[in-house]
């Protein structure tokens, strides 16, 4: 009988809305109560420092390349040293898409993605961050990294004493 | 007929009452509305105007107050404006016909708790619920919009498809009680509840009514999602609100007559009365909230095909049992 069927099924779909109705809502009642988002979450973007304090950003340009919606702008420049840094570095929250591709294209580990999600603003122009914004005082994610130990030869170190970098061969010593 | 001045304030005391009632209890019948469904659907609710959410009608109400009144271009003016009048005032005066307690004794006068105890009350009521189909009709007709045409045709087609097995489905219930007077229905199941001989004119009269306010498994003139919001999509402001308000009342009215025609009206042990009539009322209004929340929206033809070849032969078989049943016993 279809119609016996039917009314089941009728019956089945009201009892299942009833005890839906004493269940515990799933609701987070967003400003009072407010759910720990994952360590990895992709929120507010920043820029990290190495261990030694110094800052990770080399001004490469290819977060900027990375980013689909072109939020990201830097100005590079070069210390006495020879290490570079950006001269000032710019992200565009209200153009950002939180999609991380510049935390991944980043060979430094600088730029990183934290779980701060509540960045809301009054005024649009507020969203657009500049490097003092954007800077810690931290090395987030990876704290022992530090780029320069393992590249950028003679910058911070003398050649030879990076981290997997032999002594220089010295060319005439290897004559026969 | 004597018109005594107190009788005339007892009957405005009355008309006034049945007002203040059914509005509030239809602007809080939204706001259960949103609460039980939120529930069905593991949410909260609005829970944020008020204690629990409880002023949310009043907040509701300013808002659609100080909304725009939009007209949209090549509208037929008078007809937009006539609409939403049409779908609330027939829906609050079908309570006018309906004995929401036992007959009081005040300053020596018996009061019947009944605006209008009409000798064809069933009669008008069948009248004013085709009336309150014109709402639907004329505000998708004058809303030079087609998914508003669209759903006052549905409006219609669905009015003719329902209207004639409800009114079928009343027939049994005037054979048992023998008079079109709701008071004498009413009086008719103090021992019994017709519900108990007529349980399929329930049922015929249950799916009716569901169909008549336009409720979920037969909202077709409404059908948000594929219709926008039907008949009501070009209306903005408080006269959205009176269609949207007349909706609740009809709710209200049609589960106050289902109690009246089936469930005993007033009648019951213990409780007073009107509390007995209110906890029947508020039954049916929770009941097609639980509905709403779980069934799906039928097709336009599958609701003609169930009007036509299920329920209106359902009702006219019933019809003869019933008629059987009646000489049998004599």
């Amino acid at each position: 009988m279809k119609i016996l069927s039917d009314i089941a099924a009728l019956v089945t779909g009201m009892w299942i809305t009833w005890k839906h109705i004493f269940r515990r809502p799933v609701t987070i009642q967003y400003p009072e109560e407010k759910r720990t988002p994952y360590p990895r979450y992709r929120a507010r973007i920043v820029l990290t420092r190495d261990p030694d304090g110094g800052e990770r950003c080399v001004a490469c340009q290819l977060c900027s390349g990375a980013c689909p919606v072109d939020c990201i702008t830097m100005q590079s420049a070069e210390d006495k040293d020879g290490r570079r840094y950006a001269e000032w570095f710019r992200i565009n929250f209200s153009r950002c898409i939180f999609c991380g591709f510049c935390a991944e294209a980043c060979p430094t580990l600088a730029i990183q993605m934290t779980p701060d999600f509540e960045i809301c603003k009054r005024d649009i122009m507020d969203l657009v961050y500049e490097k003092e914004d954007l800077l810690i005082d931290g090395c987030g994610k990876s704290p022992d990294y530090n780029y320069y130990r393992h590249a950028g030869i003679g910058v911070t170190q003398p050649r030879g004493s990076g981290a997997e970098e032999k002594p220089p061969v010295d060319v005439r010593g290897l004559l026969p | 007929m004597i018109y005594d001045p107190i009788d005339i304030a007892l009957l405005l005391g009355k008309i006034a009452l049945v007002f203040f009632v059914i509005l509030t209890l239809a602007a809080y019948l939204v706001f259960a509305e949103r609460k039980v469904l939120a529930w069905i659907q593991d949410r909260k609710g609005p829970n944020r105007v008020g204690p629990f959410g409880l002023l949310q009608p009043l907040a509701d109400l300013i808002k659609l107050l100080t909304k725009e009144d939009f007209r949209p271009i090549g509208a037929d003016k008078w007809l937009f404006y006539l609409a939403p009048a049409m779908a609330a005032i027939p829906a609050i005066m079908i309570f006018a016909i309906v004995p929401f307690g036992a007959p009081l004794t005040l300053f020596g006068h018996t009061v019947q708790l009944q605006v209008s105890d009409l000798n064809v009350g069933l009669l008008l009521f069948m009248a004013l619920s085709s009336v309150a189909v014109y709402g639907v009709a004329l505000g998708g007709w004058a809303s030079n919009s087609k998914y508003a045409l669209l759903g006052s045709i549905r409006g219609l087609a669905q009015l003719i498809s329902y209207e004639l097995s409800m009114g079928l489905s009343l027939v049994p219930v005037v054979m048992l009680a023998r008079s079109f007077r709701l008071s004498d229905i009413v009086n008719a199941q103090a021992g019994c509840w017709f519900i108990v001989y007529q349980p399929l004119a329930f049922m015929i009269f249950l799916i009716s009514i569901a169909a008549e306010c336009k409720r979920i498994p037969f909202d077709l003139p409404e059908a948000e999602g594929e219709l926008v919001a039907g008949f009501h999509t070009e209306y903005s402001g408080m006269r959205f609100g009176l269609f949207f308000v007349g909706e609740y009342i009809n709710i209200i009215v049609l589960g106050g007559l289902a109690t009246t025609f089936f469930l005993g009206g007033w009648h019951g042990p213990f409780l007073p009365p009107a509390v007995w009539f209110s906890a029947k009322v508020l039954a049916f209004a929770f009941l097609f909230i639980w509905v709403r929340g779980t069934l799906p929206r039928l097709r336009y033809d599958q609701l003609m095909h169930f009007g036509w070849k299920i329920l209106t032969p359902l009702a006219l078989v019933n019809i003869l049992v019933t008629g059987w049943w009646l000489v049998l016993r004599g």
